[in-house]
């Protein structure tokens, strides 16, 4: 059982972060206190929420360039709608997200699905198009914090044994999604659809459909998350989030999830966000320009795929004897 | 062997036949529709110079989108053109610094796009790594690279014959860059269409296995449409860079994602194999056209992403919809 | 179209009744393709039902029938008698109907009991997986079948034999009452055969009803009670095994006598064209060295996995040598990638057509001409006149058979696409040509078109080597062969040593 949860790529991942956590410590102690950790995590929670989202598009062979515009859509709406009745509880803010972030993951599902639109060009233009009908429903304001309940922007922030309850989220979304896609037939039909579509439309599974709910999926945390990015931050705009997107295919790719589909876990989207969130939080305190970042990221994900090609670098065929029993 | 007497045809259907069928004909119906559209609802409209300006808003990203093209009938893609533009462009505000001259700044602008351009062919050609990934990577490492560089800055100075490649007019309302990118896009037509090298790209894109098992240099011919493709890139920053007088690290941000859309939006499919170079002509007067009317109606650019984006799903959904209409 | 015969009237009445599943002129329609016009087929438990055809004669379409992945235009199908549909594969699962797929492959990041237990897993509580119980029950099926296999393994960390086992072990983990199996036996070694056939066996005591696919005649006069014969789409004969010969089954299949004849040569060998010497690869063959003269047809013989296809893909320079040397005419030649075996005048006509011998979505003068383009262009730049007329000779001398030749390759059948590829290498003028299993997947009657040709080039003074398992074929067409085993040659046979028996001995290694 644990050999299965944590294998090779996942250590070697985990491995990676502990030692850029002992780089830093050794200079910067402070850096591994509790306090400090829970709020690495706790910053790093949005894009764990999308990168697991991403992690089931990426598995069934499809990619979803549309979150960060439909975090922002849903962001948008949210905000106004806490605007224009701030009396409303959070619980109905929350369905009001996780429905209009639902719904928009399925508009690029049923295209993928049904009309069989290749998903980069269908998320490119859902992209632009979520963020369009921003601009036009907000005409291109901004919702201030002043403008929120507080009741709105304390949610995410309350804190549960030194954890915000964005990062409770975060921690939830883990164990939900673990538990999803090892133990239901949907999470196994995930790895199916994407592994091999052929042999799993004989075995019963409409690929399309699949890849329709894992769009689905995604979009229903994004959704969630466009809530808890503009009450945390108390702001909303047309460009919060922006370029996000790419930040959580990276997430996605360094945590060992396979762009060619069927390969990839939970646990993996989780570690590739967090050795992104580990780098963003460590280098205003190790001193290194902010400006950095970008550079670093870049860089992580080519060496992540190159070691994940290396890794998974297709033998030939072993006809030979001795080749075999040397093996 | 049976010597029955047959002749097969060369062509079942002649050649101007298949074009007026053809996804070319659609864009260029949907393009002078929405040109007459454009000269109803504005009288700003059909004016030379107002025209001549409006073709700076596609001629930059159309001629990466020319090279993109090629990259992704193919069956890559290059995510990391704008960023490329950024890395160069910083390079060429580095060296204003140190004093370069006009020609130096070409040849470093040049030069910056084609190392980038080698380091994703590289990878992907060398490692055997997918192109998306290496591409949304390096596209972090450029522009990353240039926000190390500038930061928060901004690099101006460039001298008044740098300019001319942004600003300057060849004849009348004839710009400097539209005339490049009228080159641009015959010679890449004639490459994609009428050389050995443009058929190998069709035949890769299509089977990159069975290519191969032909005798094509399949890794080769992908390494020259990196080296294009940031070549283009290249070629781009220096026009946009003259055009602005000045150079940040968020320049061109998003270009990456419109050139994409151009591309797929000039009927060039996403999974490689087919496209033409016209289909790709057109859709950058499309996009620049929608851009130029919405704008002289006040629509702001934000709202012209929707139409782009509605475009782009738009024009491949509605086929489909007809065909499965149909087929009811 | 022929006329069904008499014997094509399936016997209504006492089978109707008993079989499990049947169709009743059931007819299926692609654009342009009448794939299945009016077929019938009863399967009956406890019963091997053989179903025989050419390619394209409409067997896999009826297996995408039977298990829901098509729907049919017309006609029934009955399940016990009763008419049903299948409108998505998981009806057919519940109706207790599997399928034992020719690709083995199934879901590589999957263990090996979720790829059994797919969309049918034991549930636990909350409806979840209960992984404890699945991989108990994985275990058990996989004994059943004499496979030893760890349930919780990765699938990708098994080889192809035992891959096969658990794409089995799948199908017996639906309760299934219909088993059909297309080709299983094409990826399997000789030992493993013999135990799929004691497989069959136990599955028809249990009562199950079995449609078994396969073009091999030994395995069907082995295992099947009944036969159904296919042609074109049509059902041209069934009834039970015992009552017909190997003979009455070809004549059925393609509709009239057919005694495999090869063209009569007179081997005529010239001088040495190439020579390889100690040819090896890290883990696929050692050492394999020959000469070939002009003229010459060299046959390689050995069983499916011998590495023959491996061999002659790096003489091609598509994989890396460990060690090795080639001569062309006598001087020696360095070749690291299939553009340099074209251009020393080595081409390579691949067993898997449709992946790595055509550019299926391209035309097919621009597939024919696709290695010859330097020749055609000037300074690079097309001359598409010339194109067509390159295209137009060899096609012509090929005697294809296509609408245009701006027709895709795709709508072609495997034998036109055959000749598009061998004309696509013959355009390159090429000294030596390797033909891997020729005649796989073309219809009987292209076969001898095939084979003819093959003569001809030789007489004309090409080298020829030639791939293929069917031994009527080798010893047909080869002045010599050589044959592989496990990697490595065991033997270089000629005139009167070239026997059925030795070459089979020689291949298994008895």
């Amino acid at each position: 059982m644990l050999k299965r949860l944590i294998t090779s790529r996942e250590a070697l991942l985990v491995g990676a972060i502990v030692l850029l956590l002992a780089l830093i410590s050794s200079r910067f102690p402070g850096f591994i206190t509790p306090p400090n950790l829970a709020n690495v995590f706790n910053d790093t929670s949005p894009l764990i929420l999308l990168a697991i989202g991403q992690m089931i598009v990426i598995l069934t062979k499809c990619i979803d360039l549309s979150v960060a515009a439909n975090l922002a859509l849903t962001g948008m709406v949210v905000s106004m709608v806490n605007v224009a009745a701030p009396g409303l509880p959070i619980i109905v803010i929350l369905v009001v997200a996780i429905g209009l972030g639902t719904l928009l993951g399925m508009i690029n599902g049923v295209l993928v699905w049904k009309l069989a639109i290749p998903p980069i060009v269908v998320t490119l233009g859902t992209m632009t198009i979520f963020r369009g009908i921003i601009f036009v429903i907000s005409d291109g304001k901004w919702v201030n914090s002043h403008e929120m309940s507080p009741a709105f922007k304390a949610f995410p922030r309350t804190e549960l044994l030194g954890l915000p309850v964005l990062g409770w989220i975060a921690i939830l979304a883990v164990i939900v999604f673990t538990i999803v896609m090892t133990r239901t037939t949907l999470g196994r039909a995930f790895y199916a659809a994407g592994g091999n579509p052929h042999a799993a439309t004989y075995a019963g599974i409409n690929v399309g459909k699949t890849q329709f709910w894992a769009f689905t999926i995604s979009g229903a945390l994004a959704g969630l998350t466009g809530y808890l990015w503009v009450s945390r931050f108390a702001v909303s705009y047309v460009d919060i989030a922006g370029g996000f997107e790419l930040d959580v295919v990276a997430a996605c790719v360094i945590g060992g999830v396979s762009i060619m589909g069927g390969v990839g876990t939970v646990a993996g989207a989780l570690l590739g966000a967090l050795f992104l969130g580990i780098i963003k939080n460590a280098l205003p305190v190790v001193d290194i320009s902010p400006f950095w970042q970008l550079a670093i990221s870049g860089g992580a994900i080519i060496v992540a795929v190159a070691l994940n090609a290396q890794a998974n670098r297709e033998k030939g065929r072993i006809i030979l004897k001795r080749a075999e029993q040397a093996s | 062997m049976s010597t029955t007497e047959r002749i097969i045809p060369d062509r079942l259907r002649s050649p101007l036949e298949q074009r007026l069928k053809s996804w070319e004909t659609l864009l260029l119906l949907v393009a002078i529709g929405i040109f007459i559209a454009n000269s109803l609802a504005s009288p700003y409209f059909l004016n030379a110079w107002n025209l001549s300006d409006a073709t700076f808003n596609f001629t930059e990203k159309a001629m990466i989108a020319f090279a993109m093209a090629l990259l992704i009938i193919s069956g890559e893609i290059d995510l990391s053109v704008a960023s490329t533009i950024a890395l160069a462009s910083t390079a060429m505000g580095a060296a204003v610094q140190m004093g370069v001259g006009t020609p130096g700044l070409v040849m470093i602008g040049l030069g910056v796009g084609l190392l980038c351009g080698a380091f994703n062919g590289v990878l992907v050609t060398r490692l055997g790594l997918p192109s998306i990934v290496v591409t949304i990577g390096t596209m972090s490492l450029f522009r990353g690279i240039s926000y190390i560089v500038l930061g928060d800055q901004a690099f101006r100075g460039y001298p008044a014959s740098f300019s001319w490649f942004g600003q300057g007019y060849v004849w009348w309302v004839i710009s400097f860059e539209f005339v490049l990118f009228a080159i641009i896009a015959v010679i890449y037509a004639v490459l994609l269409h009428r050389t050995n090298f443009g058929r190998a790209v069709y035949a890769i894109g299509n089977n990159a296995t069975g290519a191969m098992f032909s005798g094509i240099r399949v890794q080769r011919v992908k390494f020259i449409l990196f080296l294009l493709t940031g070549l283009m890139s290249g070629v781009a920053a220096i026009c946009l860079t003259a055009r602005l007088g000045s150079t940040r690290p968020s320049i061109a941000t998003g270009w990456e994602l419109e050139i994409v859309t151009m591309v797929v939006l000039g009927g060039v499919s996403i999974l490689g194999g087919s496209g033409t170079i016209v289909g790709v002509v057109i859709a950058a007067f499309v996009m620049g056209l929608v851009t130029f009317g919405l704008g002289l109606l006040n629509v702001p650019g934000i709202v012209m992403s929707i139409v782009i984006g509605a475009l782009l799903i738009g024009v491949i959904a509605l086929p489909r919809l007809w065909s499965m209409w149909r087929a009811r | 179209m022929l006329k069904k015969s008499d014997s094509a009237i399936p016997s209504e009445g006492s089978t109707a009744q008993t079989a499990i599943l049947a169709l009743d002129g059931v007819t299926k329609t692609f654009p342009g393709v009448k794939a299945l016009s009016e077929i019938s087929l009863q399967l009956i438990p406890g019963k091997v039902t053989a179903l025989i055809g050419e390619n394209g004669a409409g067997k896999s379409t009826v297996v995408k029938i039977l298990t829901g992945i098509y729907q049919p235009d017309g006609g029934a199908i009955l399940v016990d008698g009763q008419r049903t549909t299948f409108p998505a594969p998981q009806a057919a699962a519940d109706n207790g109907v599997t399928a034992i797929h020719q690709e083995t492959v199934l879901f590589d990041e999957l263990s090996v009991a979720e790829n059994i237990f797919l969309g049918h897993a034991p549930r636990g509580a909350f409806g979840l997986i209960d992984r404890k119980m699945m991989n108990q029950k994985a275990g058990e099926i996989l004994d059943g079948v004499g496979a030893k296999i760890e349930p919780d393994h990765k699938l990708k960390d098994l080889g192809i034999a035992n891959k096969h086992l658990v794409a089995i072990a799948r199908a017996l983990s639906i309760d299934a009452r219909v088993v059909i199996m297309d080709e299983p036996t094409a990826a399997l070694s000789h030992k493993e055969i013999e135990e799929l056939y004691e497989l069959v066996e136990s599955l028809k005591a249990q009562g199950k009803a079995i449609l078994f696919i396969s073009h091999k005649f030994d395995e069907i006069f082995r295992i099947a009670d009944n036969y159904t014969v296919f042609r074109d789409g049509q059902l041209i004969g069934d009834g039970a095994i015992a009552d017909v010969t190997e003979a009455d089954l070809v004549k059925m299949m393609v509709g009239r006598d057919v005694s495999q004849i090869f063209p009569q040569r007179t081997p005529n060998p010239g001088d040495d064209i190439l020579k390889v010497a100690g040819y090896s690869h890290p883990t696929e063959f050692e050492d394999i060295g020959f000469t070939l003269r002009t003229g010459e047809i060299l046959g390689f013989y050995g069983l499916v996995g011998a590495g023959r296809s491996e061999f002659m893909q790096a003489l091609f320079g598509m994989t890396r040598l460990s060690a090795g040397a080639v001569e062309i005419d006598r001087a020696p030649v360095q070749i690291k990638s299939p553009a340099d075996a074209v251009d020393h005048g080595i081409v390579y006509v691949p067993e898997d057509r449709g992946k790595q011998g055509a550019i299926l979505d391209l035309p097919i003068f621009q597939n024919v001409t696709l290695p010859s383009l330097g020749r055609l262009s000037n300074n690079g730049f097309l001359k598409l006149a010339e194109e067509f007329k390159l295209a137009r000779e060899y096609t012509e001398r090929l005697d294809l058979r296509a609408a245009s030749l701006d027709t895709h390759v795709t709508n072609l059948s495997g034998g036109n696409q055959q000749k598009v590829v061998i004309a696509k290498w013959l355009a390159t003028q090429p000294k030596v040509i390797i033909l891997d299993e020729p005649t796989k997947g073309v219809d009987i009657g292209s076969k001898a078109a095939v084979h003819e040709f093959m003569a001809e080039l030789a007489a004309q003074g090409l080298a020829v080597i030639m791939v293929s398992s069917e031994i009527p074929e080798i010893l047909g067409m080869s002045d010599r062969v050589i044959v592989m085993r496990e990697g490595r040659m065991v033997a270089e046979l000629s005139d009167k040593d070239l026997q059925p028996e030795t070459l089979v001995r020689h291949a298994a290694g008895i």
